[in-house]
């Protein structure tokens, strides 16, 4: 099973509203984590603002999924990176952040994506 | 090499569908083992037998369908994507299925690479 065991990286690039991929990759994420690999998550770009305290989705008509994020530490997914560049350009800070991460600079974000067996964008 | 193929992207709309098919085509040529292409987000309307494009276009989904049949490669539609976008096995493409994201991780732990084309 250890040999079986694959660095899975997933990168969270996008707003979680205006397209499905945020939403649908998460949902990935939940059944993947199911299959005790090694997970980790990056937020870069728009990415960040996924994790945003305080959205609310009442008034697009949209389920709002940011505080599932929340519950993926139950799934033993812990690895969360958050590019601080991306997060700093966007006026915000790890407090504006609805879950524990790693900030991280951008390069290490590089270096560990180089480190993956697979990585998948959404 | 075993490689596993994730399409994110519908087809016509987008070069994704295109990209991913030449990959796996060329791949194929050289001597590679496709195993699967998995279809997530847009992807899956890769798979529907309705498309009908013109005739001096290539079709997408025959291609695919085509690709299943000469080469084993596996195309399969993720069940909770295709829900959303009426994708059902009535209107799969031949040698195209559905099924759920855990077979996606299978691919991606038993092939030597998973490559993703999409946005």
């Amino acid at each position: 099973m250890e040999d079986n065991v694959k660095k899975i990286m997933h990168v969270m690039r996008r707003a979680p509203h205006g397209s499905i991929y945020t939403y649908e990759g998460l949902e990935m994420i939940l059944i993947m984590a199911a299959y005790e690999q090694d997970l980790s998550i990056a937020f870069i770009g728009d990415g960040v603002y996924a994790l945003k305290k305080n959205q609310n989705t009442e008034g697009i008509s949209m389920k709002g999924f940011a505080k599932t994020f929340m519950a993926l530490d139950g799934y033993d997914v812990e690895k969360l990176y958050v590019d601080r560049v991306s997060l700093a350009e966007r006026g915000l800070t790890e407090d504006d952040l609805l879950v524990d991460v790693e900030l991280l600079d951008s390069a290490e974000i590089g270096r560990r994506m180089s480190e993956q067996d697979v990585v998948i964008h959404h | 090499m075993n490689i596993g193929i994730l399409l994110k992207e519908g087809p016509y709309n987008h070069q994704a569908a295109d990209t991913a098919y030449k990959f796996a085509e060329a791949a194929i040529k050289k001597g590679h083992t496709v195993d699967a292409v998995f279809l997530y987000n847009d992807g899956v309307i890769n798979a529907t037998n309705l498309t009908d494009p013109p005739q001096d276009d290539r079709n997408i989904a025959a291609r695919w369908s085509n690709m299943a049949k000469e080469h084993g490669v596996e195309i399969l539609a993720c069940i909770a994507a295709s829900k959303r976008r009426g994708i059902t096995d009535d209107i799969m493409i031949e040698g195209g299925s559905i099924t759920g994201l855990g077979t996606l991780t299978d691919i991606a732990i038993r092939n030597d690479r998973l490559l993703t084309f999409g946005d």
